[in-house]
């Protein structure tokens, strides 16, 4: 699904009376509730594209509050995986640890991958980690993953929780020599 | 070549190097509130696993709070569910909550600094954007999601990418008018709101030398709307003497052994950074936004911007459609309907004083709607001793109780259809004030109250008490 726009904040992707719950439940209804209502053909109330599966978004998307919801709402409504010029950073690392890749290619690609989904939503897009590409019709255009993050992806290592807890001994040992927890 | 604070304080909380290429960090202090946090206690507890460091961890309530009926259970019903589930989480966890009836309570990034929990050479996280406010104290600190905020209370640590580190340093002398949240508009304005991205601001020269850290920490504050991870200023004689005698700061002995490493941990003076970024004070004058981002400002004395102009990029058209302003008009005279001195960015005693000294002895205009609401507990508590609050009512303005109130109106405290806003807070997205087609204008605490004084945008300088 394209999703034309810079700078598009986590406030437009989910208004902030959404957070108001003590669960992620339900979110999905809500993403870019306040944009929709204002622009009725909106992507996301786009008949064509509630099978998205990939959205395509322009530069700096995701930016503002830290809120993790924004990421949740998205893949509660369907969304597996981000391709855009740019994300904000706070947004991406939210993305990764819930399983949402945020993964960029250069800005006349993403242009030329929107206009062929607007001009033909039924265009199937496939987005491959493992090759760092997204091809379509049979055109491989190549994106840009971090190393790190696609290993992530591919290993299923992207729950952090394990990872930190891994060496815990030694979180315990940098406690002990930070002055102000020593008490100077 | 010499080290940037931020080096060192990465380097000394360093539990690791991640096979990601990340750096797990070890989080000196965690700091929860009530929106963020619910998810992350029942992720916890599906995991099986504990709080790491409970007595790292402190709790309070912020962003849901009424700030005039703060009777329980609350009227609204989700607020009141928020609520609890902190308080119940809290308990579980043996976190320390501060709750309404504590006068220890008010918005996470001003009762941090206020009681001497925020500290230099810490790492500091807390699931909410502007974190990066303490850095003003020369802490290291983080703004994080939910996932995040579970795996400090599990871990208490993080894993982070590599961050450079860009000096801005702002010299001379700032004219009469022009305060720290003009200087950070201006930074913003100029590097652009994805300017910070990657980045940790260091703030520096001779004009953040002499700020208060109340302006330092208006400064920080705004680091993550210029793309910044962190923001933070070197730590200095302003800042032990802020910190000596506050509740949580190190007392007698243990204060001047703190204060020799505190002074360790600054930046060297032959320190290596990544980009220097200078800014001339003199040339700050009060600054308002006019679009939807905070990049979006422009000097008091300046013309909005046209659509079209060379880079705008679609941008400006949007914004200005959005705001309902005329590119080429000047932003003073710009009518407001709502007036609001607030938010972890401006709610603190010296942003009241401001705002007061120009709200004295005038009256607000018959058709603006005017709020002042102070950042904590205390700040109220001082604020009232001192009499503001009477300065305050005298001129027409609503006296609040602590909170976030309407910086995004998750309370009672919203805009009301296609309001247009002076606001002292940080952020001026579409809708976030609570109302989908409210409009936000971002300026400096005096120039909120001398815009509700006008019932326009004004400029702050004629307005001066002499
Ligand atoms: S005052 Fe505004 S920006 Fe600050 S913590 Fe509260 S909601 Fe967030």
């Amino acid at each position: 699904m394209p999703l034309r726009g810079d700078n598009i904040d986590t406030d437009r992707i989910i208004p902030a009376r959404f957070l108001k719950a003590i669960t992620f439940d339900g979110l999905g209804d809500h993403v870019f509730e306040d944009d929709r209502a204002a622009m009725p053909d909106h992507p996301f109330s786009n008949p064509a594209y509630q099978q998205a599966r990939i959205l395509l978004a322009n530069d700096n998307f995701g930016s503002g509050s830290s809120r993790e919801h924004a990421p949740q709402a998205l893949k509660r409504w369907g969304i597996e995986a981000c391709l855009g010029e740019s994300f904000s950073e706070i947004f991406r690392g939210n993305s990764l640890a819930i399983g949402l890749p945020c993964v960029t290619a250069p800005p006349d690609d993403i242009v030329r991958l929107m206009v062929l989904v607007e001009t033909n939503p039924a265009t199937q897009l496939a987005l491959s980690l493992s090759d760092r590409t997204v091809t379509v019709d049979g055109h491989r255009i190549p994106i840009d993953v971090a190393d790190p993050v696609r290993d992530a992806f591919l290993t299923g290592t992207w729950d952090a929780t394990g990872m930190l807890l891994d060496e815990f001994e030694v979180v315990r040992a940098v406690a002990s020599r930070v002055p102000y927890i020593r008490g100077f | 070549m010499g080290k940037t604070l931020l080096k060192k304080v990465w380097d000394l909380h360093t539990v690791r190097p991640l096979s990601t290429g990340q750096t797990q960090l070890f989080i000196g202090l965690h700091l929860i509130h009530e929106v963020t946090t619910p998810q992350a206690f029942d992720m916890l507890r599906a995991r099986g696993v504990g709080v790491a460091f409970p007595d790292r961890t402190f709790g309070t309530t912020d962003h849901i709070i009424p700030t005039l009926d703060q009777a329980r259970p609350f009227q609204d019903t989700l607020a009141e569910a928020m609520l609890s589930a902190l308080e119940r989480n809290c308990a579980e966890y043996d976190i320390p909550l501060w709750n309404l009836d504590s006068e220890h309570q008010g918005i996470v990034h001003v009762i941090g600094p206020e009681l001497g929990l925020t500290q230099p050479g810490m790492t500091i996280a807390c699931g909410d954007s502007h974190t990066s406010t303490h850095g003003a104290l020369g802490a290291v600190a983080f703004g994080i999601g939910t996932s995040q905020v579970r795996d400090v209370l599990a871990s208490q640590s993080l894993a982070f990418d590599p961050l450079k580190v860009r000096r801005i340093a702002v010299n001379g002398t700032l004219g009469n008018g022009v305060f720290a949240k003009d200087v950070i508009l201006e930074i913003i304005n100029r590097l652009g709101v994805q300017g910070g991205v990657g980045h940790a601001y260091e703030y520096g020269g001779t004009t953040v030398d002499r700020m208060s850290i109340d302006e330092r920490l208006t400064m920080c504050n705004m680091s993550i709307e210029g793309g910044a991870r962190v923001g933070y200023v070197n730590p200095d004689q302003t800042t032990f003497d802020y910190l000596r005698g506050r509740p949580f700061a190190p007392k007698e002995d243990a204060f001047g052994r703190a204060v020799s490493w505190w002074r360790s941990i600054a930046s060297d003076a032959d320190a290596d950074y990544d980009d220097v970024v200078e800014i001339a004070a003199a040339e700050i004058e009060p600054r308002v936004t006019w679009g939807i981002n905070p990049g979006q400002s422009v000097g008091i004395s300046e013309r909005i911007p046209v659509s079209g102009a060379a880079g705008s990029n679609g941008a400006v058209a949007e914004a200005l459609a959005f705001m309902g302003l005329r590119g080429g008009a000047p932003i003073k005279g710009t009518k407001v309907d709502v007036a609001f001195v607030g938010s972890c960015t401006n709610s603190r005693l010296s942003d009241l004083r401001e705002a007061a000294r120009i709200a004295k002895g005038r009256q607000v205009a018959s058709h603006v709607k005017a709020l002042v609401v102070p950042g904590s507990q205390a700040v109220r508590a001082a604020a009232e001793r001192e009499g503001l609050d009477q300065v305050f009512r005298d001129a027409g303005f609503e006296w609040r109780g602590a909170g976030c109130s309407m910086c995004l109106a998750m309370n009672p405290d919203r805009l009301e259809g296609n309001q247009m806003c002076a606001s002292s807070s940080n952020r001026n997205f579409k809708g976030r004030q609570g109302s989908p087609t409210g409009r936000t204008l971002l300026m400096s605490p005096a120039m909120v109250a001398a815009a509700a004084l006008a019932g326009e945008v004004a400029d702050v300088r004629d307005v001066l008490p002499a």
